[in-house]
């Protein structure tokens, strides 16, 4: 019987206030899914990073005029150095494959270029990638050496746009996980204010205090557990509608979002939307009904 | 085992002893070093003018509102220092009527008086055989499925009655019962409440109808600002 009734209490109050109810379940909803929208990119970030920093190198690029000598010295003090894994050559043939391959959407520029012009350089892998300033210290001064570049100081550059976007997805949630908490409150408070003469009741005949806010609580987590599916929706949604377009031109450079790690966002939602709700609806009783 | 069921039939079910209590702003005390001592299956009336502090003692008794000096003690545990969360289970043992009946509008005399035994875990079927049984006892057979709405004011304290005696209670208090009613009804609620005591459940009412208590001719113990001026058995209203 009892389940029964607080199950019922739970449907009648969330239909006894309906507008208000899906205001809250709206702004629930768009929390929830800023928090999985930002859950999903931290997630992407870390696994890019793993990705990217394994295939990562330093290249020391030659002068045009470095002699022989010069680059057997320099290659044999690579080779000998503990912070160095591997140590490969590009020469300017190679080069000019290179960077053939990475401006293929420009012709022009490819056609401007000689492969006499591109430098000749030495491609790095760190036993440790973090380790590239001592690598800069040690050879940028080296006779022959023109210029030290780091690929992981561009990537994290990239890194750090998606973690400014990841930041901002999780500010709005959380601006609107505050609207949310407001809203549940002032539900839960409509609702303890419709069945106040129940309640009152139900502490003059010595209710159990769960059994009095269970109704309310359970609302609340109703109300999270609807939004956070919404939230759901949402992120699918913008996987189908926007993985098609505007996401593509990313598609080399961000790992693919499968369907696994969307619905793998979904106990993070449900989590944080249920509990945050229940907190809140309980804390909102200690304070409204004094239970 | 005997001779301690013996010694507890006889202890006090409600004792306050040298109970003080000033609510927060107020200039003077609404009890003031109060002491008194009721047995179980006595019949108590609390008398006195408004705001004497009446009110405050079936408060403390209900551990809604705490002394600020002395102890309550009510079917032997100490209210003063009870939890709030053993406050519901507490309850359970006290019955209660008000001025106001305090009834649920939207419920029939049979449903108010089930909700009451639901809410604490009882079964429906539990509440099938026990809710016919005291609305018979409180003189509503036959009226069990209307809504308050639809008895008078001595109907809905009847019921009122009954929602507060349906879990055996050992102690009913009745705050000012009769005093929403006409003589007459409030004489039919008095001789229902007098029903209720002679079962053994011990009888607190806070009332100032004087016709009452001296047709009674119970405990009167009045109460003057926050003051025991007079505990006369078998009083009148002076």
């Amino acid at each position: 019987m009892r389940v029964k009734y607080v199950l019922s209490e739970v449907l009648v109050g969330l239909w006894r206030n309906v507008t208000m109810t899906i205001a809250m379940i709206i702004t629930l909803a768009v929390s929830l899914f800023m928090l999985g929208g930002s859950g999903l990119l931290f997630q992407k970030v870390g696994d890019m990073k793993d990705l990217y920093y394994e295939n990562i190198e330093v290249s020391i690029f030659l002068k045009t005029d470095v002699n022989p000598q010069q680059q057997a010295d320099l290659d044999a003090k690579l080779k000998s150095d503990p912070l160095v894994k591997e140590v490969t050559y590009v020469n300017k043939d190679e080069a000019y494959k290179r960077f053939q391959e990475m401006y293929q959407d420009a012709p022009d520029l490819v056609n401007a270029v000689k492969p006499d012009q591109l430098p000749e350089s030495f491609r790095l892998k760190l036993v440790n990638p973090e380790q590239y300033k001592n690598i800069y210290d040690q050879y940028k001064d080296t006779e022959g050496v023109d210029e030290i570049v780091d690929q992981s100081k561009l990537l994290d550059k990239v890194f750090g746009v998606l973690t400014g976007i990841q930041n901002f997805a999780l500010a709005i949630a959380i601006v609107m996980a505050i609207a949310a908490l407001l809203l549940v409150a002032n539900t839960i408070q409509v609702a303890a204010y419709s069945k106040r003469r129940e309640v009152a009741v139900m502490k003059l005949v010595g209710a159990s205090n769960w059994f009095i806010q269970a109704p309310f609580v359970l609302e609340a987590v109703v109300a999270g557990l609807i939004g956070s599916l919404l939230g759901l929706v949402a992120l699918a949604a913008l996987k189908v509608f926007a993985g098609g377009g505007s996401m593509q031109a990313l598609e080399g450079l961000i790992t693919p979002v499968s369907w696994g790690d969307i619905f793998l966002m979904f106990p993070l939602m449900a989590g944080v939307g249920g509990l945050v709700s229940a907190i809140t609806a309980w804390v909102t009783l200690r304070f409204y009904l004094r239970v | 085992m005997a001779l301690r069921l013996h010694r507890v039939d006889y202890r006090p079910v409600i004792q306050l002893e040298q109970v003080t209590k000033t609510y927060p702003k107020a200039s003077r005390p609404s009890l003031d070093n109060v002491s008194v001592s009721i047995e179980k299956g006595e019949f108590v009336f609390f008398i006195g003018p408004s705001g004497s502090g009446k009110s405050t003692i079936i408060k403390m008794l209900l551990h809604e509102v705490s002394p600020n000096k002395g102890r309550v003690v009510v079917n032997g545990k100490d209210v003063t220092s009870m939890r709030s969360w053993k406050r519901p289970h507490f309850r359970r043992s006290i019955g209660c009527v008000f001025q106001d009946f305090r009834l649920l509008p939207n419920r029939t005399a049979y449903e108010n008086v089930a909700f009451a035994l639901e809410v604490i875990g009882k079964t429906k079927a539990v509440a099938r055989r026990v809710v016919p049984e005291v609305l018979e006892l409180v003189g509503l057979g036959g009226k069990e499925h209307r809504y308050p709405h639809e008895l008078s004011g001595g109907e809905q304290q009847r019921v009122a009655v009954a929602r507060a005696f349906v879990n055996r209670p050992l102690i009913l208090l009745a705050d000012e019962p009769t005093g929403n009613l006409d003589p007459d009804t409030s004489i039919e609620i008095m001789r229902l409440l007098d029903r209720i005591n002679r079962t053994g459940t011990t009888v607190v009412m806070v009332t100032h109808d004087s016709n009452i208590v001296n047709q009674m001719r119970r405990r009167v113990v009045e109460i003057e600002s926050g003051r025991i001026v007079r505990d006369q058995a078998r009083g009148v209203y002076g």
